[in-house]
């Protein structure tokens, strides 16, 4: 409030600036590095000097990535988009179809059940993934799609998310006139309600896309078949293989920087539905 | 009022049903298992029988040096990463809630991007990054005289707390600077208007508002630094590094069922982790809470 304003202004602004920016220093210069050494061969890759286009052969690595082992690494990439595509679009809708239940119905025992909902957000998920791993061999679908597919379906959290959502974005009058020109319950959450809590939905799927696109527990429990492989799982496997054969680095630094990109341009393009998400989750 | 209950039956119905498969069946059955062990029967050669042991498994797993060490290294990562995080990511939110922030946009997008990144693909770029024959980070340390060896025991503890938080620090950021954003602006007008400078402000008025975030965050980090898994596990294969096949209790329970194929001591093993994390959740809910209680009762006083 005081004092000469303008330099010690100055040097606050610069001294809060250069803070953020330096932070953003540490958050992307490993991707830059992702993307520098992703253009390497295994020789250019292991002579260190990360920055630079030394042995440069981007579309040498893109074609081994390609051809390695038929192509498999495709084939992951194809696995990595249907567990997570399919795997969040039913994991949405489930989540949203009982977040609207929750808020626009009155039930006996509502809020206990919602309470359970919110226990379930607190169990660490991975210590069930070995008892699921036995069930799911007594039912004899371990090694399947559907091993991974069917526990990404639920999400707690989206459930709790998505009645939040739908008390922000359906008001209740919408429902009334909805119900007066006759349309059957179901009918009025298919299309009035799914509709105006959309943007919610989006949020919820880019959340659970993010998470089935990153799973690796599971997958690591659940799948033996290559063929059935996430790219999470596929990169680990190479890399397991890398220390014994360093032709598997430029193919484990491609496929990386590869598996990274769609998340990418998710995260870039739809800025406004995870700032959503987090702040319907930090506001409490 | 009959067809509303119907479609709120119909509407939970599908969620209530995976629930029940994907998380209280496999509670219930990892408990159940947890109390049988697989044996020999005769000489070995009639193949195996199920048999009732009690709390053996627990006692065995309990008594196994190599899982206790397990919750040591959890104790020692919880006390290194949750300070450094919530710090980290409070510090950046409020400086990025300063007037004096410019590039709102750019700044939050651009720290929130590791999250992008799948954990195990961060862990793979972080090895590369701690291997000095790769590495430009450690030829840059040891250019300006600073020699570290994140293989080392030493450094096993460090190199994964700095994955966590490059993975998780700008995703809490933008939790905490929404949590900020919300803030009434004329509460802070009328604390500027009474001279207060922006470090009071931020550490007087700021903080303990967001204090429900801080503890929504601090409870769901607890429960996810418990279940630590993929980056030790990337640690552990082929770098020479000192993290160990059983360093954490989940990689136990892991290496107990493939390696070793004994799922009663697997699932006791689980039991006791998820038993950890439910104890520790009403634990931090507990003290947040009375916390809360608290400042509300000092203010009546006041």
């Amino acid at each position: 409030m005081s004092g000469p304003r303008t330099p010690n202004r100055w040097l606050s602004k610069t001294a809060v600036n250069g803070s953020l920016l330096l932070a953003v220093v540490y958050m992307l210069f490993p991707l830059v590095w992702l993307l520098t050494a992703a253009t390497k061969d295994a020789g250019g890759l292991l002579a260190g000097n990360a920055f630079s286009f030394e042995g440069f052969d981007l579309g040498g690595n893109l074609t081994r990535l390609a051809e390695y082992n038929d192509g498999i690494y495709f084939h992951w990439y194809l696995n990595s988009l249907l567990y997570a595509g399919v795997g969040a679009l039913a994991c949405s809708f489930v989540s949203v179809a009982a977040g609207y239940a929750f808020h626009v119905y009155d039930f006996k025992g509502k809020e206990k059940l919602f309470g359970l909902v919110l226990l379930g957000v607190l169990v660490p998920t991975t210590a069930l993934a070995l008892p699921m791993y036995l069930l799911a061999s007594e039912v004899g679908v371990v090694n399947t799609y559907w091993a991974v597919l069917i526990p990404v379906l639920v999400n707690p959290f989206g459930v709790y998310l998505s009645r939040v959502f739908c008390a922000g974005y359906i008001p209740d009058e919408a429902l009334e006139a909805a119900r007066i020109d006759g349309a059957g319950e179901l009918r009025v959450f298919w299309s009035i309600g799914l509709r105006m809590v959309m943007p919610g939905f989006v949020t919820v799927f880019l959340f659970q896309f993010t998470a089935v696109w990153n799973n690796f527990f599971l997958p690591l429990v659940m799948l033996s078949d290559q063929k059935l492989y996430p790219l999470s799982l596929g990169l680990y496997a190479w890399n397991s293989n890398a220390h014994a054969e360093p032709d598997y680095y430029p193919l484990v630094v491609t496929g990386s920087l590869l598996a990274v990109v769609p998340l990418v341009v998710a995260f870039v393009s739809l800025q406004r539905h995870w700032k959503a998400g987090l702040t319907a989750g930090s506001v409490k | 009022m009959k067809a509303r209950t119907r479609a709120a039956t119909i509407l939970l119905t599908p969620f209530f049903l995976l629930f029940t498969a994907v998380m209280v069946v496999p509670i219930g059955y990892a408990v159940w298992l947890s109390l049988f062990t697989e044996k020999q029967s005769g000489l070995g050669f009639g193949g195996t029988e199920t048999v009732f042991t009690g709390l053996d498994n627990y006692t065995a797993a309990l008594g196994d040096r190599a899982f206790r060490e397990g919750f040591g290294v959890l104790l020692g990562y919880c006390l290194f990463y949750i300070p450094l995080l919530l710090a980290g990511a409070l510090g950046l939110a409020l400086l990025l809630d300063s007037a004096l922030a410019r590039a709102r946009r750019f700044f939050q997008l651009a720290l929130f991007l590791p999250h992008a990144v799948p954990g195990i693909i961060a862990a793979l770029i972080w090895v590369y990054l701690y291997t000095p024959q790769l590495s430009p980070v450690v030829q840059a340390m040891e250019a300006g005289g600073i020699g570290f060896d994140f293989f080392s025991p030493e450094g096993a503890l460090p190199s994964i707390v700095n994955i966590a938080l490059w993975e998780w620090l700008g995703y809490n950021m933008v939790i905490f600077y929404a949590a900020l954003q919300a803030i009434d602006r004329s509460v802070l007008e009328a604390a500027t208007v009474d001279g207060a400078g922006a470090w009071r402000i931020a550490f007087s008025v700021k903080i303990p508002l967001v204090k429900a975030s801080l503890a929504m965050v601090g409870l769901f980090t607890v429960i996810g630094s418990l279940q630590l898994f993929t980056e030790p596990l990337i640690l552990n294969k082929g770098t020479g590094s000192a993290v160990t096949s059983t360093w954490t209790p989940n990689m136990y329970a892991y290496t107990a069922a493939f390696d070793r194929n004994d799922y009663g001591l697997a699932a006791a093993a689980s039991v006791l982790l998820a038993l950890t994390a439910a104890l520790l959740s009403f634990a931090v809910t507990r003290l947040t809470g009375r916390r809360k209680a608290g400042t509300a009762r000092k203010e009546r006083t006041a």
